[in-house]
């Protein structure tokens, strides 16, 4: 197959050196975590713990609110000692559980999987998801099960793992897929009954080649039938996949360039299909899950294990030792970097995410949330100021580089002068903020932040409208 | 927090922010230092042809960018920005637009109506509409036209003499006024002509000589990146093309003049010019038109100067003509 890339996008250095071979360890066992309500796109959890309360890990201590949220599941056993405001690492305070450990670290008793998983129904997988707080683990913490309940007329064709890890510096998802292609692959599976279709793809980055074997010799030995009868009707006719057709997953190489791993740059890389402006990966009939939900989801449904620890990466020259850590929801960021070996002199910008599109944090005191794929200590050498930037002169360099066909440079210009419902007309609601622009600028401007702002705007003016 | 019995994990504040946290590295000044040293081979060369009021044509066009900048922002109550480069660039190309012969006041006046009229007063770096060195350039030559079309020849070593002791037309100037065959006369052939105006042996703006050391800097430009083929390639193509198609010389219109000048280090200035690569081609041709007909049809020899502001004047319109393409649009049609 050949691969067709996006247009644009940029090429930082990787620094991956320093984790890429490092096995994934387990972390310490906190002395005790904050647990937020709010880690995922859509209405927080709501709380349904006291101070007080004992709980053994698993058990869920939030309640989903709607339809596009998830629950929060304690992630140690210990007893609860606040529900209160708390400061989290996406910027602002958010109700969080507190819970202090008792050091024995148990399972609550109901906790029960299935072996037979590849033959439940598919309402049935989709609520076990849900059930398990899972949200997309590449960083945008969408709930795993609103992707996975596409609407009847939309016909799904190609489930996609994202196994890109474009981002500089991070090695999580690359060491799962290294140490764990079993549970990836299976989650997979499980992806591909829910939305009933036969062809999973798998989408690395051409740079991690030791990933890249593991997964093609695990997804190598996928044989097993599709146990649901499915059938879809596409322009007039009628289409049966009927039970017991051949489930096939493919391992696709993926040109490794920022952001390769964006859902609509890794569709197109995959299925050569571009997802329209204003459109959902839906309407070209894909989904894409990160391949760390994917095992997630295989814990899930085999095991019955909730959402309560995830693989991160803590690196960048302002750690003293960069490791891989399975790190348990709601450790605090001071109690992960002093597991590894501290933070140092270099250290000028602290990141949750990737350097890319992560966010800078102020302080350690925040948690590790579901959607924290690394902690990364930039130095000061690298790390860009914000505050310092100059006008735009029209260079161009955004536009080569954006992957969306967009002109960052004159989005920056109208948003500058509070001009939003003219950038929205130059096509503001298309950015999803990977950041290549202000990477390249050489006048150094935040275009992120432009982009956020106006975003922020004209959606707090529809709101006031309607 | 206790810093002794956790040394590790010390209390410090660090920066936070939204992404991304890492850059290319490139950079304004960068840019501009760039350019003007891509501009040096042919400076080196115009003050090894014509001598030292070359290169004091060159500073003092220079350093009076640099103080015009400073001063109009201080007036403005702006932020001096003057370690940018950009008046520097400006500067340096408004010197290699003029003759050698001129008096120290005309880069001194030029210099202040590209920075102060026509840069700062539109909002300084960025925001210009026509290239401040071109309209410096125009300035001049419509205050002071005797001086400006007054051509020192190259005297071939470094030479302490006034150059205008041995003045000439320029080959434009010749073919304008006498006709392809008396320009020819002053060369051995044609072959000796086309060499002679690739190494800069002949009458002109300092920038208009040494084409050879122009097309270096270029090359340098172009490999780095720091311009691409679309508007120099369209615009000496056209000019190229033009010519032979009204009966011209293509490689004389080619190797005369401002053109490779203009081309590779005015109609490049990012500022002024479409930032989309089509519209960049259709900025290009337009210049290659409008330059071709000063030439062909015009009253002065040379149109490079006026075709690029003119279609400076274009460039918000040709970017709103070519619209970027956006991801996706393709299969929304279909």
């Amino acid at each position: 197959m050949r691969i067709t890339s996006f247009k644009g996008g940029v090429h930082p250095p990787d620094n991956k050196k320093a984790t890429a071979s490092l096995p994934i360890v387990d972390a310490a066992l906190p002395e005790r975590v904050v647990i937020p309500m709010s880690m995922h796109i859509g209405a927080p959890a709501k709380p349904i713990v006291g101070v007080g309360d004992l709980v053994k890990k698993g058990r869920k201590i939030g309640e989903a609110q709607g339809a596009v949220s998830v629950p929060v599941h304690a992630s140690i056993s210990g007893k609860v000692m606040a529900v209160g405001n708390f400061p989290s690492p996406m910027g602002v305070d958010a109700q969080a559980v507190v819970i202090e450990s008792d050091g024995k670290d148990e399972w609550a008793d109901d906790i029960s999987g299935h072996d037979d998983y590849l033959s439940l129904n598919p309402d049935v997988l989709r609520n076990i998801i849900k059930e398990a707080g899972i949200v997309g683990m590449g960083g945008a913490t969408f709930p795993s099960h609103v992707k996975l309940s596409p609407p009847k007329e939309k016909k799904i064709r190609y489930a996609i793992l994202n196994g890109a890890e474009c981002e500089p510096y991070l090695t999580a998802d690359a060491r799962l897929m290294e140490e764990n292609p079993g549970d990836i692959i299976e989650g997979l599976k499980i992806i591909m009954t829910i939305l009933r279709v036969t062809d999973g793809f798998v989408g690395i980055e051409d740079n991690k080649k030791a990933a890249i074997k593991a997964m093609s010799a695990e997804a190598g030995k996928v044989a097993c039938e599709l146990m649901v009868e499915t059938y879809y009707e596409r322009d007039g006719i009628q289409y049966e996949v009927p039970k017991g057709c051949k489930m096939g997953v493919k391992v696709i190489p993926l040109p490794v360039k920022y952001p390769q791993g964006s859902e609509k740059q890794l569709i197109k890389a995959v299925t050569g299909l571009e997802v329209p402006p204003g459109h959902l990966p839906m309407d070209v009939g894909a989904v894409v899950q990160n391949v760390a939900t994917a095992a997630a989801i295989y814990q899930a449904v085999r095991f019955g294990r909730p959402l309560i620890e995830r693989v991160l990466t803590v690196t960048g020259p302002g750690i003293n030792e960069p490791k891989n850590l399975r790190v348990r929801i709601g450790t605090l960021f001071e109690d992960v970097i002093s597991q590894c070996g501290g933070i140092n002199k270099k250290a000028a910008k602290v990141v949750m995410g990737g350097p890319m599109m992560g966010i800078a944090q102020a302080d350690f005191g925040v948690p590790v949330i579901k959607g924290t794929s690394g902690i990364v200590a930039l130095s000061e050498k690298e790390a860009v100021n914000v505050m310092d930037f100059g006008p735009c002169i029209r260079c161009g360099r955004c536009i080569d580089v954006c992957p969306m066909g967009l002109n960052p440079s004159v989005l920056g210009r109208l948003i500058e002068k509070g001009r939003f419902e003219e950038a929205k007309e130059y096509g503001l609601l298309d950015c999803f903020e990977c950041g290549s622009c202000s990477f390249v600028c050489p006048s150094g401007r935040p275009m992120v932040q432009f982009t956020k702002w106006a975003k922020r705007e004209l959606a707090r003016k529809k709101a006031k409208a309607s | 927090m206790d810093t002794e019995k956790n040394p590790q994990v010390e209390a410090r504040v660090f920066r936070a922010s939204v992404g991304p946290h890492i850059s290319s590295g490139e950079s304004v000044p960068h840019i501009m230092w760039t350019v003007s040293a891509a501009l040096l081979p042919a400076a080196g060369l115009s003050i090894y042809y014509f001598g030292l009021p070359a290169l004091s044509v060159l500073v003092l066009s220079i350093v009076s960018a640099i103080v015009f900048e400073a001063l109009a922002q201080k007036l403005a109550g702006a932020k001096i920005t003057i370690s940018d480069g950009s008046a520097i660039l400006t500067g340096l190309l408004l010197g290699m637009n003029l003759p050698a012969s001129v008096p120290f006041y005309l880069p001194v006046i030029g210099s202040a109506v590209a920075v102060i009229i026509t840069k700062q007063l539109f909002g300084g770096l960025g925001y210009n509409i026509f290239n401040p060195a071109l309209i410096g350039r125009a300035f001049l030559m419509a205050s002071f036209p005797r001086f400006m079309t007054t051509w020192p020849l190259p005297q071939g070593s470094l030479s302490l003499a006034r150059p205008d002791a041995v003045t000439g037309a320029t080959p434009l100037g010749i073919l304008k006024e006498e006709g392809y065959r008396k320009l020819l006369s002053h060369f051995a052939s044609r072959h000796d002509m086309y060499v002679q105006l690739l190494l800069g042996h002949r009458g002109g703006a300092m920038g208009e000589t040494g084409i050879v050391a122009l097309l270096f800097g270029a090359a340098y430009l172009l490999y780095k990146g720091y311009i691409t083929w679309h508007i120099p390639v369209t615009f000496i193509a056209t000019v190229a093309v033009l010519t032979a198609v009204f009966g011209g010389d293509p490689w004389l219109a080619m190797l005369s003049g401002g053109l490779v000048l203009g081309a590779f280090f005015m109609a490049t200035d990012y500022v002024t010019v479409p930032q989309l690569k089509r519209a960049q081609v259709a900025f290009g041709l337009g210049c290659g038109i409008i330059t071709a007909l000063i030439r062909l049809e015009g009253g002065y020899p040379e149109g490079v100067c006026y075709a690029i502001l003119l279609m400076n004047c274009f460039t918000p319109l040709l970017d709103r003509a070519f619209k970027a393409k956006k991801f996706g649009e393709a299969s929304a049609k279909a």
